[in-house]
């Protein structure tokens, strides 16, 4: 060796491990919020490598809309299977039919919004002290001001005016009883470093990420795979296209790309040359300027 | 772009305030870097042409909430990223105003390197000096002194050469150690990332290629060994059955499978029987990776411990001196009580004495203080409830620093550097 620094990557996974043994060493009940994404995939292979030889030792909650890619849930259940971990879902349907919540109506309509109720409740219900998350500040500007240690009143809520200060690595986790924490252990992470790392570490993705041809319309500019959630306008077509996803959120609000990247190579490479932003394909962020900000206030992930 | 696996990760503070061009060198590097993506271009010219702009106010990139937004000033630390061939960049991104010391305190806190922004028309302000002050209270390991705005100045030497030997007169009487100057127009974008070609007579790299080039790999301590212990990995199952490992981050030294050890508080002896992360044994740990080692005796070691060399120990105390930076609304006062925080351990203490308030912006010690206030820069004497393992902040960074934490408000209300 004789070298003695680490490469970025291997810098942002040690500041990433080291931020969830704190979480397991300062919480009572800590979870990791699963979407089925490649952030919160990573975030389980880096929770998987902070405990190993031991298991990891939170259970992964996944909020399930209903309106999931089912190439997302297959996935969901093989790595749950691999890393031998506990599940909890939390079902939007079943707030919907509790009455906890009303679904959106019109073409545009989304359970997006909808997600931050069953969220709270799944969390209160397990008594969840500590949330972690795959958010990173590259993504959004309200993110950029995110902290590592995020903390939320009873309410749930995000006081971004008034956060507590985070120096060094010292991370303050106490907390008032019913308060909890969003934690962000990739907070420092880019989109190319992700992918770059996924790469590196031979992290298996969901097809969904890679081209593939799929039915899809185009709305806004923005092209939604055709599915049961989804309703046509009168003018809309559906056509064959050779698509990838950058992001994996809802069916009716997620984006995709054309794109013939098939393998993680191509992929690396499209990163560095695209010119948009990874959610610019999100229709949740298109409602307003501070859309985000809003979201997360009122206790978003 | 060229995409390369193993470049090193540098991180930065800018320090600045409205007028002194700090955005607009922030925007000039994001862009020149080609790190903007159209659709954040598209949404700055959108905001800028609603508020009558006839420009494109690239500080719109960096503002990210509302109220900042209406207002028009940065409220909090912000993170920016962006890289090119040969390294990764994090930004924190600060607001320089003196209401705002503990921002800049908080980006100081994890930056390899400070750049520090002087309008070439005005030279030293008070702002500077602060800045400079922070940058060498955080011991910030790199300075890149930027002359901005040369491009009003008529790119003139003389101008810049007085700046310069002004600032070097200044910065003698502090600690700060590699100091780079660079003659810039942000706006024109001389000598960010390309060389201008208005200043022939500048013969140092522009700003770009220092940052890429500076020699970070030395700014953490690779000789005194410290591994605090954060959790004990305890597997319990039948294949792992007696696997027992210490889990945590190295912060200083070097560590190799066979080291003797010396486990703080309890002084046990042992020695290292490997060191592995996700059961890869890894040869050789040091500071910043996570590791998990484990010894070859059966020791009672956790949280808060710390493994060291027998023959290089830390300090082991229980009366600190600090410098802090205070960082509440609550003024401090003599005899407060607050929970602190080092490394992965956390115990009650007191401040038992203010000895001074340092004049941030003349650099002043004013002696006759009781209180403190919210951005106040002040040496305290501290008693904790059980003794710390620490190094002097000047040592290391990670373990010379503290955090205090308000016992009833939970809120983090002083950083701390261990004198």
């Amino acid at each position: 060796m004789g070298q003695y620094y680490l490469s970025h990557l291997k810098e942002l996974e040690s500041e990433a491990i080291y931020v969830i043994r704190e979480v397991v060493s300062q919480f009572e009940r800590p979870a990791l919020l699963f979407s089925g994404g490649k952030d919160s995939i990573l975030l389980a292979h880096l929770a998987k490598k902070a405990f190993y030889p031991a298991k990891i030792p939170f259970p992964l909650i996944h909020i399930d809309t209903g309106h999931n890619f089912p190439e997302t849930l297959a996935f969901r259940d093989a790595l749950i299977n691999e890393l031998g971990v506990n599940l909890v879902v939390g079902s939007v349907q079943k707030s919907i039919d509790q009455g906890r919540v009303r679904e959106e109506t019109g073409v545009n309509a989304s359970r997006n919004a909808l997600q931050t109720v069953t969220l709270l409740d799944t969390l209160e219900e397990l008594k969840i002290d500590a949330a972690m998350g795959g958010a990173r500040r590259d993504e959004e500007k309200a993110r950029a001001k995110e902290r590592f240690f995020s903390h939320r009143d009873e309410f749930g809520q995000w006081d971004p005016k008034n956060q507590r200060p985070e120096l060094w690595s010292l991370f303050n986790g106490k907390k008032q009883m019913g308060e909890h924490f969003r934690i962000f252990p990739i907070s420092n992470w880019t989109e190319m470093d992700v992918w770059q790392y996924i790469k590196e570490e031979g992290i298996s993705l969901p097809s969904l990420y890679f081209a593939h041809e799929r039915d899809c319309v185009v709305r806004d500019g923005v092209i939604l795979a055709n599915s049961d959630y989804i309703s046509l306008k009168p003018d809309e077509e559906i056509k064959k296209m050779l698509v990838r996803y950058r992001t994996c959120g809802d069916m009716p609000i997620t984006g995709a790309v054309e794109s013939d990247a098939k393998d993680l190579d191509k992929i690396i490479e499209e990163v560095a040359t695209t010119r948009t932003t990874e959610r610019g394909t999100r229709a949740d962020d298109k409602r307003g300027e501070t859309a985000m900000e809003d979201r997360k206030k009122s206790g978003y992930f | 772009m060229e995409i390369q696996e193993n470049n090193q990760l540098l991180r930065f503070t800018t320090a600045g305030s409205v007028d002194d061009g700090k955005s607009t060198l922030i925007g000039r590097l994001l862009y020149d870097s080609k790190s903007i993506f159209e659709d954040q271009i598209e949404a700055v010219k959108t905001s800028s042409e609603k508020k009558g702009f006839d420009y494109v106010d690239l500080s719109l990139l960096t503002d990210g909430l509302r109220s900042e937004r209406e207002q028009g000033i940065t409220i909090d630390v912000a993170y920016r990223y962006f890289a090119t061939p040969k390294r990764k960049f994090i930004i924190a991104d600060t607001p320089g105003h003196v209401q705002y010391t503990r921002n800049m305190v908080t980006g100081a806190s994890t930056a390899n390197l400070a750049i520090i922004l002087i309008d070439a028309r005005k030279g030293l302000l008070e702002q500077t000096h602060r800045h400079t002050f922070i940058a060498s209270l955080l011991k910030i390991p790199h300075v890149v002194v930027c002359v901005n705005k040369m491009d009003l100045v008529d790119y003139d030497q003389k101008t810049y050469d007085k700046i310069v030997e002004e600032y070097k007169q200044f910065a003698s009487k502090l600690e700060v150690k590699d100091v780079h100057f660079v003659p810039i127009s942000a706006l024109k974008g001389d000598n960010v990332v390309e060389r201008s070609k208005n200043m022939p007579w500048h013969e140092g790299p522009t700003l770009l290629y220092l940052l890429e080039n500076v020699h970070i790999a030395s700014d953490f301590n690779h000789i005194d060994c410290r591994f605090p212990v954060q959790m004990v990995i305890r597997p319990h199952t039948h294949e792992h059955r007696d696997f027992r490992g210490y889990a945590g981050r190295i912060e200083g030294g070097i560590f190799k499978p066979g080291d003797e050890v010396k486990v703080l508080p309890s002084g046990f002896t042992s020695k290292i029987k490997d060191i592995q992360l996700n059961g890869k044994p890894i040869p050789e740990a040091f500071s910043p990776m996570s590791v998990t080692m484990t010894l070859e005796d059966e020791i009672d070691v956790s949280r808060g411990d710390m493994l060291v060399r027998p023959n290089n120990v830390p300090e082991v105390e229980q009366d600190l001196d600090v410098m802090i930076c205070w960082m509440n609304q609550r003024p401090l006062s003599s005899r407060a009580k607050v929970i602190l925080k080092h490394t992965t351990k956390e115990c009650q203490a007191m401040v038992k004495e203010i000895k001074y308030k340092v004049n941030v912006n003349t650099l002043h010690r004013e002696e006759e203080t009781d209180q403190i206030q919210m951005n106040d820069i002040a040496r305290v004497s501290i008693r904790t409830a059980q003794p710390l393992f620490y190094d002097a902040y000047r040592k290391n960074r990670q373990t010379g620093s503290v955090i205090l934490i308000d016992a009833y408000s939970n809120e983090t209300v002083a950083a701390g550097m261990i004198i």
